[in-house]
């Protein structure tokens, strides 16, 4: 096996063209799972027979909880590669990130309060799954913040990359110890997110959603990488020959 | 200035030449006392200008004070409510003092070029690195650490809880100090850092929070408090393996 194919992401106008011939391939999958697991979800599945029909937000909540994390984590990868081997490429994939994980971060937030509201009769409860949410906006926006106090662009990539790794560091860590601290101060009523084992019927949207959101994260990405490629190369001679066509 | 100039420089003097037949394993070793001998140096030195302007050392420890005294104007001077709540009082005070004495650990040395130099001197800034964070900590944590009883018995802390407040605030303090060099050195050169300084250390923080406030509680209420103690110990001894580490790194990423 080659190493080719790796060697050629260090090339921007590759890596531009790459994801303008994928984004389709991500974005269609994503809007037909998408649109499946709606249906499914909101339509198809029975109502809970303890929540009712307030159980449905899970089908966006839950994915977008889901992706919060993952992205950071896809996040850190990228900032690391881009650490270790110098992969310009990956600077601008870390980069492209972290609006979108924050996004996804706002949304989880957004419907586990909600969802709250129903469920436990209060729309924050200091549960250790939203906490640790909360927290974790916090760190996309502390990168953010990182990245936009550093008017160099490069200088920007490598410290927001070190911050990015040194988070992924401590996620976990902050995870266990709001857990850790949760237990302490169990609340009598707090319920847990979808802990009861799930019916088939609910539980196939949730899988759908699931793919689908992964896959538009992807697409999104894909896009932002790209405006992030055009940006960085702004003064590259390939530019506006790709815009031409 | 000259002060800090003159002491920067005999930091990093050339060092005395080494046994030129060496082997390897000698040189190494010969290394590893150079990068000692610079960072017990760093360290001296950070100390010596410290003491020769006070009102760094003094100010996050009229802080610390300062934010203790706002609870009880802001709450009720009621002893036992004060009680209640004086873990999370203490450790939010210790928490935003020490973030505020990080603008100390880099501003000055970055000013002047001795962070440059620190960085061109062939010694491992690693090491450098640590050298001055441990000064940092001895110059702020350390004294928060010992004025905590205070701020504790002004909100009704009883005295046998005095000796478990101390050695929680100096352990934890540790890893307040690893983590704040990070974020300290991430964002040299970038004016009016404050906030973004402490919306990059706070959440990373948290943990520390967590464990020192519940080792704080259970020394009040008289339990023993070793589990939450060694949860704060072993993220130190986390912290000082890999944050002089990062915050090398960082430095360098910032002088570039």
């Amino acid at each position: 096996m080659t190493w080719t194919w790796f060697h050629r992401l260090g090339s921007p106008p590759y890596v531009y063209a790459l994801a303008a011939r994928l984004t389709p391939w991500f974005a269609w999958p994503a809007a037909l799972l998408i649109a499946g697991g709606l249906a499914g979800g909101l339509v198809l599945a029975p109502p809970d027979y303890q929540q009712g029909d307030g159980f449905r937000i899970v089908y966006v909540h839950a994915p977008s909880a889901w992706m919060s994390l993952m992205v950071y984590m896809t996040m850190a990868i990228a900032a690391a590669v881009a650490l270790i081997w110098r992969i310009k490429v990956g600077h601008a994939v870390a980069a492209a990130c972290a609006p979108i994980g924050a996004s996804f971060t706002f949304v989880a937030l957004v419907t586990g309060a909600l969802y709250g509201a129903p469920m436990w009769g209060t729309y924050w409860e200091w549960d250790p799954r939203l906490t640790s949410e909360l927290i974790l906006l916090f760190l996309y926006l502390g990168y953010m913040g990182l990245r936009a106090g550093l008017e160099d662009t490069q200088r920007a990539d490598r410290a927001s990359a070190l911050l990015a790794v040194a988070g992924s560091v401590n996620v976990p860590i902050i995870h266990y110890s709001v857990t850790w601290w949760n237990s302490l101060h169990q609340a009598p009523t707090v319920m847990q997110f979808g802990k009861p084992k799930m019916a088939l019927a609910m539980l196939v949207p949730l899988l759908m959603m699931l793919a689908g959101f992964t896959l538009y994260f992807v697409a999104v990405l894909l896009v932002r990488l790209r405006g992030e490629v055009l940006s960085r190369e702004r003064a590259a001679s390939w530019i506006p020959e790709v815009l031409k066509t | 200035m000259s002060a800090r100039v003159t002491s920067a420089a005999r930091a990093l003097a050339p060092e005395p030449a080494v046994g030129q037949g060496g082997a390897a394993a000698a040189s190494l070793g010969a290394d590893a006392a150079a990068a000692l001998r610079a960072a017990r140096l760093a360290l001296l030195r950070d100390l010596t200008l410290a003491f020769r302007q006070r009102s760094q050392l003094i100010q996050p420890l009229a802080f610390f004070a300062m934010v203790t005294l706002l609870f009880p104007l802001a709450i009720s001077p009621e002893l036992s409510r004060l009680r209640a709540i004086a873990p999370g009082v203490l450790w939010v005070a210790a928490l935003l003092a020490s973030l505020l004495a990080l603008e100390f650990l880099f501003r000055d040395d970055a000013h002047d070029g001795t962070l440059e130099q620190y960085a061109l001197s062939g010694q491992s800034l690693t090491w450098l690195m640590f050298a001055k964070t441990a000064a940092h900590w001895l110059l702020t944590g350390l004294p928060l650490a010992l004025m905590a009883p205070l701020a504790g018995l002004s909100l009704g802390v009883p005295v046998a809880a005095l000796p478990g407040i101390v050695v929680s605030v100096a352990v934890g303090s540790v890893t307040l100090s690893l983590i704040g060099s990070i974020g300290a050195a991430l964002t040299l050169g970038i004016k009016r850092s404050g906030t973004l300084l402490s919306l990059l250390t706070l959440p990373l923080s948290l943990p520390v929070l967590i464990f020192g406030a519940r080792a704080t509680e259970l020394a009040i209420n008289g339990a023993p408090l070793a589990a939450p103690l060694e949860l704060l110990a072993a993220l130190a001894v986390l912290g000082i393996t890999l944050a002089p580490l990062a915050a090398a790194a960082a430095v360098r990423i910032s002088l570039e």
